[in-house]
């Protein structure tokens, strides 16, 4: 291991900075986006809509959808709280917030064309587009249907096509970008009949909606919802009550998808980085104690050994003087032997020949 | 002959196999049944439940429970636990099979599987947390995929293939851990854009970390589950080395569980007050919460204590089976119970029968696997021709 202890809390620290404050993540790993300077958008004044489903109708026509089960101009469809689907790009709901016998509210629901798109944010192929025109754009071509951009809207738009086997899409308002760019109006806000719906520039529509409410702070709120809903839309809203009251949900914070994120993604090169260098240095540590351990070991063995050779040799050489001596012994005992049987025949044959020596 | 006949037939009708026949067949048919008729005729998902189980079951559980393979092959490569040594083929093998299963499934529940490489060859969505998980899940199953073949080439007796596989063990398992931390957080993190729709029990800024102390729980335990199936079914199969780790792996990994169970409850709880969310306890959420976090964490935590302590392997085997459940449940939470919380109950999500079947089907052919390769190849024994690695 080559990195010198100093580099190595550097890195350490950084690692605890970048994952304690996710501003920083963030800075590093994708750029602030504040939506395009000049782009579009689409202002819905709930206190002009009248609940004639026109809207439905034209975005059906000019996006070519299948027709509806029943038709558009029965009313009836309004009792039910619908959202929008594979067949509808937008749907109208109506809503009691005064309680039933008061007059209702009407909301259109479609894609809100988030100025930083969760959807956009979330899909793994790049498939959505926010154009500089306002619209947020769905690319089929790549998409490979995970479903993830549904489960990350925070407002509940993709829809998908769970009756086709092969060739499913993610449905949802285009804002109509095709006819943006033909200069035409979407179609939705062509057939308004009360101007419930304006399109225009997204600042000079903040700006028309900060009028009315001045003008009629009796009639509206002030709060333009979707203004920095979820970073904020290009989709706006205008109402005299309160807005989770029409199932616009005003506990979504004004902070754009992405910065939920960011966190998450700004820790995937620190554990690039520090995880190999951490767990090559585990292993380097553990193999030296493993090593440590072996020589130790090592040298226990060899001085056992030598311990036993020196111990061995030691008994050998006693053996061998033993031998040496015992053999010494034998051979002193033998020669004595044979001296003193020498010396016996000697005298046999003395006694016995010296009587013939002397008869000689 | 004081032997009994085994005509061969009867010897594959097992009651297993009987059953796990009658999954397959019925898989298959729900198989058509998708690629024909598409997800509404298999599912109950929804625009409003874009995830089912297919998703919390398969993926969610399926990768989380899979992570044995990291967490083993981590401990004795890089930690030096050679102690474990035995539970590495066993462990990496069913981590091998649990990814590629994993993958299987996503091809049932996504629109056009065929595109699924379109994240890394067509279009990068960076920004996906997403695109994190299919990139670390497709590199680390082909890390797996090494990882194993040693024991497929000594089958098969590649000696000189096998010699410079075994030579990147700790290139391979270094590359394992990098990847499994990444995507076993990141499988959490998906959820991290959807603050408004998950139950704030169960969101929280933490939860990329959440799961990536859980899937080591869920390795650990499985290694342990697993072994003792092994131990009951596959015994002839095991060598010496294999027969006498039992014991010392049951108590190592218990052990472990339950220090990584008792840290994880308490940043759970520490997580809990750092987003001041203690009124939500007194919700019917927050009980089936604390079901969660007491019945599947502080208890199994205290209960692998307790089996190691006493040297018990019964308690730990049960206690790993229960935590293998809580690994479940927790997944389950957080992709289908605690997700669209607020939506009225005839919006919500339950699973279409031929989900559940669709999800058995893909663990059977899993279990078959295992069977067919543990039952062929030196995963439970040393193959006498070669050295341990
Ligand atoms: S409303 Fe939903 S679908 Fe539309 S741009 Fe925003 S995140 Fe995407
Ligand atoms: S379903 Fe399609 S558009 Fe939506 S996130 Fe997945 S790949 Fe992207
Ligand atoms: S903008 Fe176009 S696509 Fe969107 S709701 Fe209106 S008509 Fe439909």
């Amino acid at each position: 291991m080559s990195i010198s202890r100093r580099k190595f809390l550097g890195w350490m620290g950084a690692a605890g900075v970048v994952g304690a404050t996710s501003e920083t993540a963030r800075a590093a790993s994708n750029k602030q986006f504040k939506g395009y300077a000049d782009s579009n958008a689409v202002l819905h004044d709930m206190t002009r809509c009248i609940g004639c489903r026109r809207c439905e109708a034209a975005c059906n026509t000019v996006n070519e959808l299948p027709a509806p089960e029943r038709p558009f101009d029965d009313l009836k469809v309004l009792e039910k709280q619908r959202r929008t689907t594979a067949q509808a790009y937008t749907i109208v709901n109506q809503h009691f917030p005064d309680g039933s016998g008061r007059p209702p509210v009407f909301v259109k629901k479609q894609c809100n064309h988030c100025l930083e798109p969760a959807c956009a944010s979330a899909c793994f192929v790049k498939a959505f587009t926010k154009t500089p025109e306002g619209a947020v754009i769905y690319n089929a071509d790549v998409c490979v249907g995970c479903r993830y951009c549904m489960v990350a809207c925070p407002f509940d738009v993709p829809a998908y096509e769970y009756h086709k086997a092969l060739d499913p899409k993610i449905m949802k308002c285009t804002m109509c970008h095709p006819r943006i760019l033909e200069g035409k109006l979407p179609g939705c806000v062509e057939a308004c009949p009360t101007e419930a719906l304006v399109y225009g520039k997204r600042d000079e529509l903040i700006r028309v909606a900060r009028d009315r409410i001045h003008t009629f702070p009796e009639r509206y709120l002030d709060h333009i919802y979707g203004e920095h809903e979820m970073g904020g839309t290009s989709w706006l809203y205008l109402t005299g009550v309160p807005f989770a009251s029409l199932g616009l949900r005003e506990d979504l914070g004004n902070k754009a998808a992405g910065e939920f994120t960011s966190g998450a993604l700004g820790a995937v090169p620190i554990v690039i980085g520090l995880w190999p260098v951490l767990l090559t240095g585990i292993y380097a540590i553990n193999k030296r104690k493993e090593k440590i351990a072996a020589e130790e070991q090592a040298a226990a063995v060899a001085s056992a050994v030598a311990q036993t050779r020196d111990e061995a040799e030691g008994r050998l050489k006693a053996a061998m003087e033993k031998a040496k001596q015992d053999e010494d012994a034998a051979v002193a005992r033998e020669v004595k032997k044979a001296l003193e049987e020498a010396a016996k025949a000697r005298q046999d044959t003395g006694q016995t020949g010296s009587g013939d020596e002397g008869q000689a | 002959m004081t032997q009994e006949p085994t005509p061969t037939t009867s010897r594959y009708l097992t009651p297993f196999n009987v059953v796990a026949g009658i999954v397959v067949v019925v898989g298959l048919i729900i198989t058509v049944l998708r690629f024909t008729g598409g997800l509404s005729t298999v599912t109950h998902l929804s625009d409003d439940n874009p995830w089912g189980i297919w998703i919390g079951f398969d993926l969610l559980v399926g990768v989380a429970l899979a992570a044995g393979g990291y967490v083993t092959s981590a401990a004795v490569y890089i930690f030096g636990m050679k102690r474990f040594h035995a539970a590495v083929r066993p462990a990496i093998l069913t981590g091998f099979l649990g990814y590629a299963l994993v993958v299987l499934a996503l091809h049932y529940d996504v629109g056009r599987p065929w595109r699924l490489p379109y994240p890394f060859l067509v279009s990068q969505g960076t920004t996906s947390l997403l695109f994190e998980v299919a990139a670390c899940v497709a590199l680390y199953l082909t890390v797996l995929f090494i990882e194993f073949s040693p024991a497929a080439m000594e089958w098969l007796g590649l000696k000189r293939a096998r010699g410079l596989v075994v030579r990147l063990t700790l290139l391979l398992t270094i590359f394992g851990v990098m990847l499994s931390t990444l995507h076993q957080s990141s499988l959490g993190a998906l959820f991290l854009i959807a603050p408004a729709k998950l139950h704030p029990l169960w969101y929280s800024s933490y939860i990329p970390i959440y799961f990536f102390i859980t899937s080591i729980i869920a390795g650990l335990s499985m290694v342990i589950f697993e072994s003792g199936l092994s131990h009951k079914f596959f015994k002839d199969k095991m060598d010496e080395e294999h027969l006498a780790g039992k014991n010392v792996v049951m108590l190592g990994f218990g052990k472990a569980a339950a220090w990584v169970l008792a840290g994880y409850f308490f940043i759970k709880v520490i997580g809990i007050a750092a987003d001041n969310q203690w009124h939500y306890l007194a919700t019917g959420y927050g009980a089936w919460y604390l079901v969660e976090l007491l019945g599947f964490v502080a208890l199994p935590a205290f209960m692998y204590a307790v089996g190691v302590r006493e040297k018990n392997t019964t308690i730990i085997r049960w206690t790993a089976a229960w935590t293998v459940l809580g690994i479940v449940v927790n997944r389950f939470n957080i992709c289908l119970v605690a997700f669209n919380w607020y939506l009225p109950s005839d919006q919500r999500y339950f699973p279409h029968w031929m989900e559940i079947g669709i999800s058995v089907f893909i663990v059977t052919i899993g279990v078959l696997a295992f069977r067919f390769i543990v039952t062929r190849m030196p995963i439970l024994y040393a193959h006498p021709d070669y050295e341990a690695h």
